[in-house]
Parts: C-alpha cells; sequence; structure tokens
C-alpha cells in the first residue's frame, strides 16, 4: 500500500511490521517521532510488542540487553547526544552477540547545542561492533529496519540504521509499506539458540580468559565479515519479495565516468541530481552511493573503482586533525591496490547546512579538475 | 534431626564460590535462593557478585544469571521482564542483585526510573557500605565516620550513609524491606513474601565484609546480629506505604558494640561514639512513631 | 605459529557458563581447620544454617564440613551453641 510518510514514521511502521517484542526508547529531537507514532501504535492495539519508556538512552540500550537477551526481537532509536550516552551498551550488546537494531537520525554533537543533521554522532560510534546502514529516502528507511533485523539476526550482531535528521525523518515522502505476510516472509520469528532459558542455570557474559576472549572477537570480526555477502543474499530476497533491491554500494551512471561522487544519506539522493545535471553539460559524472559503512564493504569498492578515475567523497561529518570519516575508510580500502583512483574528500553540511545539488556540482568539478587538495580534507561550503 | 530453623534445605548456592572467607554477600545470595526458589533469573551489575557468580565457564547459581554493566541493573532487568513476558512466561521473577556501589550511585538513576515505571522486577542491594571489589572506597552506602580507602582522613567518611531506603520510599512502591544475614528465617520470609507481590519491589541486606570492615572472618554473623541489636540497621518492612518494625528489640544494646568489632571504627573516640548513638536514637524515634 | 591458530567458524559467538563452580575446590584456601566434637554436637544444624560455602552435609543427621571447599571461616565454631566447634592449624599438605 502507497503512503506518504516521514522518515520517522516510515521507520516506526518498519518496526511494527518487523512485529518486534520489545521497543525501549527515550525522546530526543529529532527521533522522536519514532517512539510517539509506536506508542500510538500500541495504544490503538495495532503494535503489540512491550513498550519501555525508560528514563535514559543508556537505559533504552540496557532494556534491549536484557530483552534480547531471552530472545525477544527489539528495538529502540536515539539521535546525536543520546547515541554518544548510549557508547558504552553499544559494546557491551555487541560483545553479548544480541541482533538488536536501533534507528539513528543523524544529528549533530554538541558543543555548542544543535539541532540539526551530520553523521559524526554515528560515524564516531565505529569501533563498537555494530552494524551501520545509511539510508537516502523514507522507502529505503522502512526497508532497512526489515533488512537489519534480517541480517543482524542470521549474524548475531547489532546493527544500526541511520538517515539524516529532519532531510528526511521529518520530510514527507511516498512509501510503498509492504503486506504483513510479505514481511513475515522476508522476516520470519526470531529462533536464538543463544538466548538464555529461564529454565536453565547458565550465566551470560562473565569474565572468560584473555585467550577465550581473543577469540570470541576473532569471531565477531569473522562474522562482521561474513555479514557483507549476508547482506547481499538479503538484498536478492528482499527483491524477490518486495520488487526492491538494496545493495552494500549502490553505482550510478558511472559506467564511462571519469569522477564520481561518493555520497550518502540524504545527499546521496540529491547527488543523483546533480549527476543528471552535470551529464547534460557533458560531463563524464558518476554517483557511488555508499549504503554500508560497517561492515565495511572494501571488496566491493575494489571491484567497483577503474584506474584512471577520480571519486570526490563527500562527507558531512569529520574526525578532527584527519578526514572525513567515509573518505578515510575509502583510501583505506582502495590502498592495496596496485593501480588506485584519485581520492578528493570534501566535507560539507556539518550541523545541517544545506548540500545542494550546486554545492555537490562545484565539489564534482574540483575533483574533476584536480583543483581540490588530495592530501587533506577540502571543507566545502555553498556560498549563497 | 532436630534442625531449628524454618529455612529450607535445598542449596541453590553451590560450594566452590570465590567470595572472600566469611562473606555476607554470599550468605545473603544462599538466603536469597531459599526465599525465591527456581524460576528465577538473577541480573548483576558490576559488584563483588560479578566475581563470586564465578568466571566463565562456571556458576555458583543453580539459576540463570545475566551480567550487565555497571550503571544498567535496574534497566536490564525491566528490559529481561518485559522480554520474557512478549514471549508468554509470566511467571519468571526478575531479580536485580546489586552492590551498594551500583544501587546508591551509579545506578540509581536506572533504579529510579524502574521504580518510577514500577516495573514487575525485585531489586536487591546488598549493601556492605562500600565498593569492596575495587578494593574498599567510599560509597553513598558508607557510614559516617567509617574508614575506607578513600575516606582515609582522621575522622573517616565525612558525610552521613544515603537514606536509600527513603529515596524508594518517595516512588510510592508496593514493597520495601531490610534484612541482614545474622536473621535467615526473616530474610526467607522477607524473600518468599517479595516474590509473591507484583510490581517494583526493593530489598536492601546489610552485608559484612570481613577485609572491608576489617573484622574477622567469624564475626560476619555475629556483626550482622548487632547491627539489628544495637539498632545500628532496623529490620523493617513498607507495604503500599505501611511502615513495620520486623523485630522489636524494647532493649537496644550500645551502638559501641558494634562499633567496636570493626577496624574500620578503630580510631572512633568515646565522643565520636556518643555522636553516633545520638543518631541513630534519633532514626529509633522515627521509626517507632511510624510502627 | 603467530597466527591465530583456530577456526571461527568452530567457536561459538559467546561463551555461555553453565558448569558448576563445585568444581573449583576452594579447600586449599584454608588455613585453620574445623572440628567438630561428635559427642558434644546436639544436632542443632546451626553451623549448616550460617556456612558461607554452604559446604555442611546435614543430610545423615549430623553434620559433616566437607574438607573440599571449607575456607576455614570459623563461623560455625562462632556459632555453634554447644560451643563443639574447634578450630585446629591446617597441617602442611
Amino acid at each position: 500500500m502507497r503512503k506518504v510518510l516521514m522518515g520517522n514514521h516510515a521507520a516506526a511502521v518498519g518496526v511494527k511490521l518487523a512485529r518486534t517484542d520489545v521497543v525501549s526508547a527515550y525522546p530526543i529531537t529529532p527521533q522522536t517521532q519514532i517512539i510517539e507514532m509506536l506508542n500510538d501504535l500500541g495504544e490503538s492495539g495495532q503494535f503489540t510488542g512491550r513498550f519501555i519508556k525508560v528514563e535514559s538512552e543508556h537505559s533504552a540500550m540496557a532494556a534491549c540487553l536484557g530483552s534480547a537477551t531471552v530472545g525477544a526481537r527489539s528495538f529502540t532509536a536515539t539521535s546525536s547526544q543520546g547515541l554518544a550516552y548510549m557508547h558504552e551498551m553499544l559494546h557491551w550488546v555487541s560483545g553479548a552477540r544480541l541482533p538488536i537494531v536501533m534507528v539513528d537520525v543523524n544529528r549533530a554533537m554538541g558543543a555548542p547545542w544543535i539541532l540539526w543533521t551530520d553523521q559524526t554522532d554515528s560515524l564516531s560510534q565505529r569501533d563498537t561492533g555494530w552494524m551501520q546502514f545509511y539510508c537516502s529516502s523514507n522507502q529505503e528507511i522502512l526497508d532497512s529496519v526489515l533488512m537489519a533485523y534480517r541480517v543482524a539476526e542470521q549474524v548475531l550482531i547489532p546493527a544500526m540504521v541511520v538517515y539524516d535528521g529532519f532531510t528526511l525523518s521529518h520530510t514527507y515522502e511516498p512509501v510503498d509499506v509492504p503486506d504483513q505476510k510479505l514481511v513475515d516472509e522476508f522476516l520470519p520469528k526470531l529462533e536464538n539458540a543463544y538466548a538464555l532459558r529461564p529454565d536453565t542455570a547458565e550465566a551470560f557474559s562473565a569474565l572468560p580468559s584473555p585467550k577465550e576472549y581473543y577469540r570470541l572477537k576473532a569471531r565477531l570480526d569473522h562474522d562482521m565479515t561474513r555479514a557483507l555477502g549476508v547482506f547481499e543474499e538479503a538484498g536478492k530476497r528482499f527483491e524477490e519479495i518486495f520488487g526492491r533491491r538494496y545493495r552494500l554500494i549502490e553505482p550510478y551512471r558511472c559506467e564511462d565516468a571519469d569522477t564520481i561522487l561518493v555520497v550518502s544519506g540524504a545527499p546521496a539522493s540529491t547527488a543523483q541530481a546533480a549527476v543528471d545535471d552535470l551529464r547534460k553539460q557533458g560531463c563524464r559524472a558518476g554517483l557511488l552511493k555508499m549504503r554500508a559503512f560497517r561492515p565495511f564493504p572494501a571488496e566491493a569498492l575494489r571491484d567497483f573503482v577503474r584506474p584512471g578515475t577520480r571519486l570526490a567523497v563527500v562527507d558531512r561529518n569529520y574526525s578532527q586533525g584527519h578526514h572525513g570519516i567515509f573518505c578515510e575508510e575509502i583510501k583505506s580500502a582502495l590502498f592495496p591496490l596496485k593501480s588506485r583512483p584519485e581520492v578528493y574528500g570534501f566535507i560539507a553540511g556539518l550541523g545541517g547546512g544545506d548540500i545542494t545539488p550546486e554545492l555537490l556540482k562545484e565539489i564534482w568539478k574540483e575533483a574533476d579538475e584536480g583543483r581540490a587538495d588530495a592530501s587533506t580534507a577540502n571543507w566545502m561550503e555553498d556560498a549563497r | 534431626m532436630t534442625i531449628k530453623t524454618s529455612i529450607p534445605e535445598s542449596e541453590l548456592l553451590s560450594a566452590g564460590h570465590l567470595a572472600c572467607q566469611g562473606c555476607g554477600a554470599t550468605l545473603a545470595m544462599r538466603y536469597a535462593l531459599k526465599g525465591l526458589g527456581k524460576e528465577t533469573v538473577l541480573v548483576t551489575p558490576a559488584c563483588c557478585w560479578t566475581i563470586l557468580a564465578g568466571p566463565a565457564p562456571r556458576l555458583s547459581v543453580g539459576v540463570p544469571l545475566l551480567h550487565c554493566p555497571f550503571a544498567t541493573a535496574a534497566a536490564t532487568a525491566s528490559g529481561l521482564k518485559a522480554g520474557l513476558v512478549a514471549k508468554g512466561d509470566e511467571k519468571t521473577q526478575v531479580v536485580v542483585w546489586a552492590g551498594d556501589g551500583g544501587t546508591f550511585d551509579i545506578g540509581l538513576q536506572a533504579l529510579s526510573g524502574a521504580a518510577d515505571r514500577n516495573e514487575d522486577i525485585l531489586y536487591v542491594c546488598y549493601d556492605n557500605e562500600a565498593y569492596m571489589n575495587t578494593g574498599i572506597q567510599r560509597s553513598g552506602g558508607t557510614p559516617q565516620k567509617a574508614w575506607t580507602m578513600t575516606t582515609q582522613g582522621k575522622g573517616g567518611s565525612e558525610r552521613p550513609k544515603k537514606d536509600l531506603d527513603s529515596i524508594l520510599e518517595a516512588h510510592h512502591i508496593p514493597y520495601i524491606a531490610t534484612v541482614t544475614p545474622g536473621y535467615p528465617e526473616d530474610m526467607v520470609r522477607k524473600f518468599k513474601k517479595a516474590r509473591g507481590i507484583k510490581g517494583f519491589r526493593f530489598i536492601r541486606v546489610l552485608s559484612p565484609c570481613p577485609p572491608g570492615w576489617k573484622h574477622d572472618s567469624s564475626d560476619t554473623v555475629d556483626l550482622s546480629k548487632l547491627a539489628v541489636q544495637t539498632g545500628s540497621f532496623a529490620l523493617y518492612e513498607i507495604e503500599d506505604g505501611a511502615f513495620r518494625l520486623s523485630m522489636k528489640t524494647p532493649k537496644r544494646k550500645a551502638v559501641g558494640e558494634y562499633l567496636k568489632r570493626q577496624g574500620r571504627f578503630r580510631h572512633l573516640t568515646e565522643k565520636d561514639i556518643v555522636e553516633m548513638q545520638e543518631v541513630v536514637d534519633a532514626a529509633w524515634k522515627r521509626y517507632e512513631s511510624r510502627s | 605459529m603467530p597466527r591465530l591458530a583456530f577456526d571461527p567458524e568452530k567457536t561459538a559467538p559467546i561463551l555461555i557458563s553453565g558448569r558448576s563452580m563445585a568444581e573449583n575446590k576452594t579447600g586449599i584456601w584454608r588455613s585453620i581447620r574445623p572440628q567438630i566434637d561428635k559427642e558434644k554436637c546436639t544436632h542443632c544444624m546451626v553451623c549448616w544454617k550460617y556456612c558461607p560455602e554452604a559446604c555442611v552435609d546435614i543430610a545423615s543427621g549430623i553434620p559433616e564440613i566437607n574438607m573440599g571447599y571449607c575456607k576455614g571461616c570459623a563461623i560455625c565454631a562462632d556459632v555453634c551453641p554447644a560451643d563443639c566447634v574447634e578450630m585446629v592449624e591446617e597441617v602442611a599438605r
């Protein structure tokens, strides 16, 4: 059924369709409408999961730890400071191998106080052992919640569905809301063989030896890498059932492109328009949309790039003193290649500044003409 | 055979655990599990029991146990309960087993949240009155004038012990009780009773700690009893706001008898002891006015 | 052999602790041992009641302390109303 939904409501509908058992959440702008809607759906009987209105984000993830440990499908949502406040718990639940799904609606980090979007909140959780999938439309948001549960439950790693605050969270778009029966076919009931059973005296997360700890982390890394294939398989299955295909990286008009914009999140949709404009002007422009950040699709990237081309990586995030974070990761992934494309990193739209088609076209041109500095981050601003 | 006790014989605490000799927190667990029985899941934040429960792959209790980060016990237990209910299990009892640091201090926010929501869980704080697992640092549960590694000055801990029970009472929860392992029958009775009550229940266990309180390991039971007999620790229940003392102590022993047997109070002067007696007397005026 | 020498596929993703701590014989911690004077013992079982190791066996009606676990805390000697538990120096093993 086609509906016009804001991004946050698309997420909530996804959580309902996933037949989530337990939702535990705390309000924070711009995420709040997700939990408001789930609460409404619960009060009207359309959503039957338990809802715990916790007193903090730290407790939100702690409650998910408890519920997921007994094998209940669990969900929370947050943004920015809330995500940072959860940081300890993010490590814990991935170490405990709990397939929790969380939405992070990107919002820049304070200080100073800031409400609008950038990706530094989610990307600074890079090493917590969570998968991260970035969305560039409201349809992708709904679909990604379902995809995230399927992948998370197969590899027993928690997954974060990430999208831009306000640009997507509060913006209405037409969304195809799938049929519950089809969703049930795509996402079977969670059966976690490692769940705590109340009738069996076993302890979970007790102190191991260093050797055991090391091996558990090696196993987590092994499964995180395995998740790349599981994601692609889930994408194929999703297409069979729903007719929409999702990949780890998604190229657009790249076949003969000399210079390719590399973008994640909502600006990737804007970048399609920018590429179309550039093509009209006779420029050989392409777009690569980054969908997965963890696990990082390094192999897919290496297969995708051709020597002699240029990549213009647009980061709405930064690692102070170094680069945009996607740019860092892409450079690192391409390093093993003998012949590498040139990679330019651009920082744009921090704290919610617009990333317009004009800005993206300018970025493309700076990279295409070799005017940008490949050795450092290029800070870009729409001068208008 | 004449066992002069009403406590059940079956054990859910296994020998071989890693507690110090004479550990009060081990006795507390032993009696708590006698009262609770099976169909119980324990949730344990960082505390001595993180170790006592056993390093992997071993376990020293006969019920499932979930370890969780320090600040999260009440929230983790809320989620665990919700998960069980979502899966159709209404009967399993979810019990937090946390120390005073994880309850009075770092876990207080999550505890307040869970109590405020009236989650259907039992929260147990075994209160050994300092951060014992990290080596005896002051917590909000440390009594005034007590020595700890972070209150080594002449006068010991400057501030009075935080009145946690009153904080819990202000959350309007159905059941609050205090217990101590010197009185196992009282402990077992209260845990059994708590199990039968729906909503958020809180039990605080005064739990002597030989290395932390600096007393002989053989004195654990004596000190637990003396804490009650001197009135330093009152055994009571608060059911739906109704306060009731569990034991009538018409003639309390002098507080000094309790304090003088603990190395953590070794530095106290007679004047200090008189002051501490006054504090206890004042507390008992309040208890008696409520009973 | 500096490489990781195990197959991740064959390692469980989490470590579940289901073996009993009873495998851990704490009796070796002991420096003093309780001796029950069976003549004086009134079988009141108070020693069983207050043992933090839960290692006093009362199945026979007479308390038997399991020396495999007894850490020698001496609570039993302290609480015994018949004063029939004596703590003696542990002999070298």
